[in-house]
């Protein structure tokens, strides 16, 4: 209850003041598979293509979509874990895309990154001590006090007991792994954290701390986050906008409520029919949009719209020539409704998908607390 | 399913359960003590009826559909109680008997299609193969059999994809291929055990629906083991909640979910972050984690995390066992808050803040 009033006034980032976090037209192409032991022809594997977003200061920006769209491999690029095709990062105004290891290192102190494994991202070898000081010693810091003092002091504000301090990862649970990595990526005090499915791992009551955990510390230190989650529920809940990706692309982006209650593009559509609810008397009037086929491959991806092989809209409502402009023309992510970018040729607003009753047209603006 | 013999005849029963387990427990002994992965429980399933098991890793929902399998034969665990499956009680059936039953009569789906299909051989033979130890049939007419489940699952040119491998297979086309192996005898009870938590949404929505088709069809009786909530509200007709091992409570899925009167039940549907709604406040977890299955806590399982325990006169919940008893004809709670308090909590502290 004290994190809503401080996390809401983060919401409304002021339009004037610069981003923390731009990514414009960002690309990774991953050498395609080669066919011969010789020859490597094979097509590149579009994992992110043309991907634009920014995050501001204090801001959580949630990344959805299904496994294989690319956004793990978005959170990668964006803390420069793995070096963009193309496009630019820029953080604080500065474009760090091409930025050497070593001129990156004074940066990573802002930019940190939490894993979805709490397993296998803790050197077993390690003590809770040594890993969550490392940051320290790489960046040349002396906390006031000492680093087993700082690292102690970590280790209680993410709810472990700082007596743990010489204990090794195994002697944890799964919940418990998760805040020793959260302390990890505290350590320097980022301003930005890229959480790759922080809690998918977890069981649902641990889920429910991690998640209470990471809102209060975004409002004690005024984080921004790059939300990474497959759970579109988790994601209403932490998030002020939410980007929805699929095939390297954002198909649609805009700020929570909009996205959840009047959702434009298709595919958006189709996923949040799909998330059951844990209510039956909603879930018995809810309209379920199954998708047919697979993900196309993102080494040759389809011509024009990228979802029209598998749009519902496509199939059963365009008309012939609808069909010719999305087979062959590209849409563009652009502007359909106040601060509501879709990449769809043939845009529409539902606003029954989620209770099964249509609900008043959301419009960005000022959010109500 | 013809050739197992009948082990124990069970007394007959109205409104005869296809499913019906008694008191069920296993129990692991270990060098650190006896660990009671689960611990007396009782439920059954009628044909045509999906069954969920709701709880946390280590609640015991898939050590009951292994020994449901008699999966613990010829290991160290200790298997008491009764599972009764159309009148065999297959605590005491053999292995030899259990054999019969498995694939034929009873079946599983995994959570990890990739893991459970074997790399080598491709998946076509692969499900044949279930086919034929269980009927006397060539090894065509198999391969047709197969075919036929795969169209019905929905893989698209089922003939041309019968030889591929696994690997072959999208992560959805893998759990078809699972439920086509697990259906093509089809069994009078499917045991699905977190058929669809590998899974996407999108590719979720599709296999729960395939398996809600399949049930229609078949009239089987289904199990489905789940964590999420939401899947449960979606598909399934009656709801087992388990916790350290016991079933804490257990009713029709409306009644569960619109009357739900447990404290961990509470605590489940408070700390689930629902898309349905807009964010009133936080999430409310529950404190603490899991008990150890060795040191089950004394009285109320439940009794560490509950913060309603102050509400039961002389620390009943720390020094004796409650039984699951009934709150409606249907619907039964293992509490010791006396029913009347349990709903006026629901009402005023539980109802507001889901």
């Amino acid at each position: 209850m004290t994190t809503t009033a401080p996390s809401s006034a983060a919401a409304q980032p002021a339009t004037s003041s610069a981003p923390l976090l731009e990514v414009t037209d960002v690309q990774k192409w991953f050498p395609g598979r080669s066919k011969g032991l010789l020859s490597r022809t094979g097509n590149p594997v579009k994992a992110v293509d043309g991907v634009s977003f920014t995050v501001h200061e204090g801001e959580t920006l949630g990344l959805v979509g299904e496994s294989g769209c690319g956004k793990s491999t978005t959170g990668r690029v964006v803390s420069k874990l793995i070096e963009p095709t193309g496009g630019a990062i820029r953080f604080q105004g500065r474009d760090i895309s091409g930025l050497s290891r070593r001129a990156m290192r004074p940066l990573r102190r802002e930019v940190q990154m939490i894993f979805q494994d709490p397993y296998s991202s803790l050197n077993p070898r390690q003590t809770i001590g040594t890993i969550v000081g490392t940051p320290f010693r790489i960046q040349g810091q002396k906390p006031e006090g000492g680093v087993k003092k700082a690292v102690q002091g970590l280790m209680e504000r993410v709810g472990l007991n700082p007596e743990h301090y010489n204990r090794y990862p195994h002697e944890f649970s799964g919940g418990q792994r998760q805040r020793i990595g959260i302390a990890r990526a505290l350590a320097l005090r980022p301003k930005l954290i890229v959480c790759d499915e922080p809690v998918s791992a977890l069981d649902v009551s641990v889920q429910a701390q991690v998640v209470n955990l990471l809102e209060d510390l975004q409002s004690e230190f005024g984080l921004a986050y790059v939300f990474i989650a497959h759970d579109l529920s988790v994601v209403r809940h932490i998030s002020d906008r939410v980007a929805v990706m699929y095939l390297g692309k954002i198909m649609e982006i805009t700020d929570r409520d909009s996205l959840y209650e009047s959702p434009m593009h298709p595919y958006t559509h189709a996923l949040l029919s799909a998330v059951p609810i844990p209510d039956p008397a909603v879930e018995s009037r809810r309209e379920r949009i199954l998708l047919t086929g697979d993900l196309p491959s993102p080494s040759s991806p389809p011509s024009g719209c990228v979802f029209h092989t598998r749009c519902p809209k496509y199939r059963t409502e365009l008309s012939d020539s609808q069909r010719e402009h999305c087979r062959t023309t590209q849409p563009v992510l652009e502007e359909k409704r106040p601060g509501h970018q879709v990449y769809c040729h043939f845009p529409q607003v539902r606003t029954d998908l989620i209770d099964g009753q249509p609900g008043p047209v959301r419009t960005t603006g000022p959010k109500t607390a | 399913m013809s050739t197992a013999q009948p082990v124990t005849v069970r007394p007959p029963l109205s409104g005869e359960p296809f499913l019906s387990v008694e008191d069920l427990k296993v129990h692991f002994p270990t060098d650190d003590g006896l660990v009671k992965s689960v611990d007396g429980l009782t439920f059954s399933v009628r044909p045509g009826e999906i069954v969920g098991i709701v709880g946390e890793s280590g609640s015991g929902k898939s050590v009951t559909a292994q020994a449901i399998l008699g999966l613990h034969k010829g290991s160290r665990a200790q298997v008491s109680g009764h599972i009764w499956l159309g009148g065999r009680d297959l605590v005491a059936a053999t292995e030899n008997e259990m054999r019969q039953v498995r694939g034929d009569d009873v079946a599983m789906i995994f959570q990890d299609p990739l893991s459970s299909l074997h790399p080598f051989y491709s998946v076509g033979d692969q499900i044949a193969e279930a086919y034929r130890v269980h009927n006397k049939v060539s090894a065509k007419d198999a391969r047709t059999r197969t075919v036929e489940m795969l169209e019905k699952v929905g893989i698209p040119n089922a003939s041309s994809r019968y030889d591929d491998s696994p690997h072959q297979f999208s992560g959805g086309m893998r759990q078809r291929a699972m439920i086509a192996m697990a259906l093509i005898c089809k069994p009078r009870l499917l045991i699905a055990d977190e058929p669809t938590t590998a899974l996407d949404v999108t590719v979720q929505a599709q296999i729960l629906e395939l398996i809600k088709e399949l049930r229609d069809e078949l009239d089987s009786a289904v199990i489905l083991i789940t964590h999420d909530l939401g899947v449960v509200a979606e598909t399934c007709d009656q709801v087992v909640v388990m916790y350290g091992g016991q079933c804490v409570e257990k009713g029709p899925v409306d009644q569960l979910f619109d009357q739900p009167e447990m404290p961990y039940t509470w605590g489940l549907l408070g700390s689930m972050p629902r898309m349905d709604r807009v964010r009133a406040t936080r999430l409310l977890p529950i404190a603490g984690s899991p008990p150890s299955l060795i040191n089950v806590p004394k009285g109320c399982v439940f009794n560490p995390r509950c913060r309603y325990s102050d509400r039961v006169e002389g620390r009943k919940c720390f020094t004796v066992h409650p039984a699951l008893e009934p709150s409606t004809p249907e619907h039964e709670v293992r509490c010791h808050i006396p029913p009347a308090e349990r709903q006026q909590i629901l009402l005023t502290e539980i109802r507001p803040n889901l």
